[in-house]
């Protein structure tokens, strides 16, 4: 069942990704563009993704046990530190550059554009030489 | 400032559901959705792998369902050179990796926890990539 889930809820993202246009890269570039012609709609995306999400997870965060798994699993870092400003600084840069982030990247494979395809290739590689190094801090 | 190609109903629209993925991912598996973590652990870890791999194959099948019951065409424009791809692509998987999160881990499941690390994460990668597209833009 677990990983139904997993793919059911890959499909939406997906969707959601591509009726708000974000795997667009132009249309991220356009938010980011705030000194020239902004297009605020990412905001309202994460905006949408909020108002669904946040009362969730606190309805849920005193429950012992999800649905279909033994317990709970992410990481409640709550560390302030070098490693992350200098990781997001660095994401930050490469998401300014090409417009492209991890989700979106990945869905617009679905497109066969030989663009993303090589950015994907190099996301992954960059994934990799973090682990090599030893660098990695667990998602969130 | 001007603003331009605004799309604030679709956008919401679509935010919503993302929101509903990272809602039922979490009711149900009992994990946070943020992408580079779960690309990067498919690549790198065991533990999850397969179910890892379906949410990845989800987000390539998701763009193709909507196509499908749309009609429509999804249009998307990247105009890079390679190398320039290849460089930013390096910088977006080692930079969520050291940091922690993406857009999506950080950007949404970590602020919708309130979690100050992920708002601080955040308010980061955007203020780099606005920075990124002003000076791109003066080049």
């Amino acid at each position: 069942m677990n990983k139904i889930i997993s793919l059911i809820c890959g499909i939406i993202f997906g969707i959601g990704l591509t009726v708000s246009q974000m795997i667009n890269p132009e249309k991220v570039l356009g938010f980011l563009n705030i000194f020239g012609d902004w297009d605020p709609s990412l905001a309202f995306v994460m905006i949408g993704a909020l108002v669904i999400s946040s009362p969730f997870f606190h309805l849920f965060k005193n429950n012992k046990k999800p649905i279909f798994a033994e317990k709970f699993s992410y990481s409640n870092n709550k560390e302030l530190n070098k490693k992350l400003i200098i990781g997001s600084s660095l994401f930050g840069a490469g998401w300014g550059l090409v417009g492209l982030c991890p989700g979106p990247a990945i869905a617009s494979l679905a497109l066969l554009n030989l663009n993303s395809v090589s950015f994907v290739i190099f996301m992954f590689a960059g994934f990799y030489l973090v682990k090599l190094l030893d660098l990695t801090t667990q998602a969130r | 400032m001007i603003i331009s190609n605004f799309t604030p109903f679709l956008s919401f629209l679509g935010g919503l559901l993302i929101g509903l993925s990272v809602v039922i991912f979490f009711v149900f598996n009992g994990r946070l959705i943020g992408i580079s973590g779960i690309a990067s652990n498919f690549l790198t870890s065991k533990d999850n792998r397969f179910s890892n791999l379906l949410f990845l194959i989800g987000l390539i099948i998701g763009p193709i369902v909507y196509k499908i019951f749309s009609q429509e065409e999804i249009n998307i424009s990247i105009s890079n050179s390679f190398y320039l791809l290849a460089f930013a692509g390096l910088l977006v998987g080692a930079g969520t990796r050291i940091g922690g999160g993406c857009t999506s881990g950080h950007g949404i499941s970590g602020i919708g926890r309130f979690s100050l690390r992920s708002i601080v994460a955040t308010v980061t990668f955007m203020i780099v990539g606005i920075l990124t597209v002003l000076v791109k833009n003066l080049i």
